[in-house]
């Protein structure tokens, strides 16, 4: 298996994807320069280092919306193909002819893209913090780093679901387009639709917000909705992880980071926002675990036909 | 001398369709096994059952001692399997995925190097061993098929209609490649064909397929026999032909019958009386136009079943 894996690191390093790749690295530094840092500096906030993360300030989108919004791509770039293209080629047969498993293919493709996944978020994130603290020539606090090693974990799971999702449909489909397209539907079905349709459905069940009653059933039934989707999940655990004053009462409320004025303004620690998240990490493990059983059982009872 | 193949009963069916119907089959160590039939007739769905890449409804298939489906890995270290469309990694090199091949199978870096280039020397591609694969011709390629397979030193190798898509020329050179593989290194080779006649003379026994079962099975000249059909038939263009040169023709030695329409006179015989045909169709007067004979082979009986399918 392991001749296997490294042949796959070495095509995801290779020319195929690699300019997509280096481009997203490429895109970390241009948020490393560009992030308005005295504006950041000037609200005297206390982690600096997380809101480089989630600022809108001197560049179009924060880092965190272009990373929920564009790693699902970067995820079924690396998956849609995976093992369609073996089979349209002609190498999957020669491939199971030779003396190893069939879930060694499998296996080799998912961890090799994973692993090719892991490096493109550790680097973007390495670089973004890295020219920021060039920039301003402090270094991040202890809890800082432990907040964002949850955040760089958590994002690896989130791509790891796109990713799994992109190799079942590589599975499914013969064709590489139909399980591109395939992939690309789903993506927005799970990452747009559901929202809106857990905005209807919480309307539906509480028509007239009078009471807080009301409002806290109105936004329990949405963010439960919003939970069903990967970036749901992972736009909750990142408020949680990067905003430690406002993202604990996301129990309750779905709100953007900062916007809660009134509420005690004490940080809860970075031990107690990580215990906080586990439940999103654990279920994301566990729809990237789901999609890739179905399609391993699809995989290994297939017909292997030249 | 055991079985490197034991087919009993092997049956694939697809919903209602039924693929393969219940084949039996023996291969034997060192034997060069013709699996002939037309397209559609099984051969390639019972050559993925014995590699475990589909698993049979009914039945039962050892290779090598081991069921296929259950042991793929022991079956697959002994056995090489060229695919009908064999396919390379485009974009690496004809020696590197060779490379690849013999990682997967654990072969020493050191051991693989030198075997490679030894095969590569065998298969004639030794000029375009740093040439990335999507420059190889279709015959290129089905070459480094070949290389790959045996790369793993096999005790067999199934091929799956090795011939398809080459030219006359490359064919004699891939079936002198296989008569060498079973008398020089006493590899079996299973052969799956559609073309009787460019196969047969390399193979020590043949299988025909037809609607997922084997209809006849044995040695080349066995089979001719079993079928009674030995013999030549005699075909003559006769200007001036009548019913007392047809006598006089079936009155012939060894003549089993002599049948007219119109200019054509077709003999069935035991022997071959082109001469004294001609010689019959002069005394009595008439021309002789064109004469051919051919042997009455297995080739008959075999586009007897590849009519069926097409019709």
């Amino acid at each position: 298996m392991s001749a296997l894996f490294w042949k796959e690191l070495a095509d995801h390093f290779g020319r195929r994807r690699f300019t997509l790749l280096l481009g997203l690295v490429a895109l970390g530094l241009v948020w490393g320069a560009f992030v308005d840092l005295g504006q950041l500096a000037s609200t005297g906030r206390q982690f600096f280092f997380l809101d480089v993360f989630t600022t809108t300030a001197g560049v179009p989108i924060s880092l965190l919306s272009f990373l929920s919004f564009f790693g699902p791509v970067i995820g079924i770039a690396l998956g849609f193909d995976a093992i369609n293209a073996e089979r349209t080629q002609g190498t999957l047969a020669r491939l199971l002819a030779q003396p190893l498993h069939r879930d060694s293919v499998y296996n080799a493709k998912f961890l090799a893209a994973l692993l090719t996944l892991a490096l493109v978020v550790a680097s973007m994130m390495i670089v973004v913090i890295g020219l920021t603290m060039f920039r301003m020539g402090i270094a991040p606090t202890g809890e800082e780093v432990l907040r964002l090693t949850g955040l760089g974990l958590v994002s690896i799971a989130y791509l790891a679901f796109w990713l799994a999702l992109a190799i079942t449909a590589s599975v499914l489909f013969r064709n590489t387009v139909t399980s591109a397209l395939a992939s690309i539907g789903m993506w927005f079905a799970l990452g747009f639709l559901i929202t809106l349709l857990g905005g209807v459905l919480a309307d539906r069940i509480v028509p007239d917000i009078e009471t807080t009653d009301d409002a806290v059933r109105h936004v329990t039934i949405e963010s439960w909705a919003n939970r069903v989707s990967p970036a749901g999940l992972y736009s909750e655990a990142t408020s949680i992880l990067l905003d430690p004053i406002g993202g604990r009462a996301l129990n309750l409320f779905t709100i953007e980071p900062g916007r809660l004025e009134g509420l005690l303004s004490t940080p809860v620690s970075a031990g107690q926002s990580l215990q906080l998240v586990w439940p999103h990490i654990v279920v994301l493990v566990a729809m990237v675990a789901i999609l890739l059983a179905a399609s391993y059982v699809r995989f290994m009872r297939e017909e292997i036909r030249a | 001398m055991s079985a490197l193949i034991e087919a009993h009963g092997l049956t694939k069916r697809y919903g209602g369709f039924t693929a393969v119907d219940g084949i039996d089959l023996t291969i034997n160590e060192g034997e060069v096994f013709g699996f002939l039939g037309p397209n559609g007739s099984g051969k390639s769905t019972s050559i993925l059952m014995m590699l475990g890449l589909t698993e049979p409804t009914g039945g039962t298939v050892r290779v090598c001692g081991h069921d296929p489906s259950r042991n793929p890995l022991a079956v697959k270290r002994q056995v090489g399997y060229l695919p009908e469309s064999v396919g390379f990694y485009g974009d690496l090199t004809g020696a590197q995925n060779l490379r690849f091949t013999a990682e997967l199978n654990g072969i020493p870096r050191s051991d693989a190097d030198a075997r490679i280039a030894e095969l590569l020397d065998t298969v004639e591609l030794e000029d375009a061993a740093d040439q990335p694969v999507v420059q190889y011709s279709r015959g290129m390629r089905q070459r480094l098929g070949l290389a790959d397979v045996l790369l793993k030193q096999p005790r067999l190798v199934i091929l799956d209609d090795p011939t398809l898509g080459l030219d006359p020329a490359g064919i004699v050179w891939l079936l002198g490649i296989i008569e060498e593989l079973s008398a020089r290194q006493g590899i079996a080779v299973f052969l799956s064909s559609h073309q009787l006649q460019e196969v047969q003379r390399v193979c020590h026994r043949v299988g025909i397929m037809s609607h997922g079962k084997i209809v006849l099975e044995g040695t080349v000249a066995a089979l001719t026999a079993q079928t009674d059909a030995g013999g030549f038939r005699i075909t003559l263009k006769v200007e001036g032909a009548n019913d007392a040169l047809d006598a006089a023709l079936t009155a012939l030695p060894s003549v089993r019958e002599a049948s007219r329409s119109g200019a054509d006179v077709v003999i069935e015989s035991d022997e071959d009386v082109r001469a004294a045909a001609a010689a019959t169709v002069h005394e009595h007067g008439a021309r002789l136009l064109e004469m051919r004979a051919n042997d009455r082979t297995l080739e008959d009986i075999y586009l007897r079943y590849f009519q069926e399918t097409v019709a």
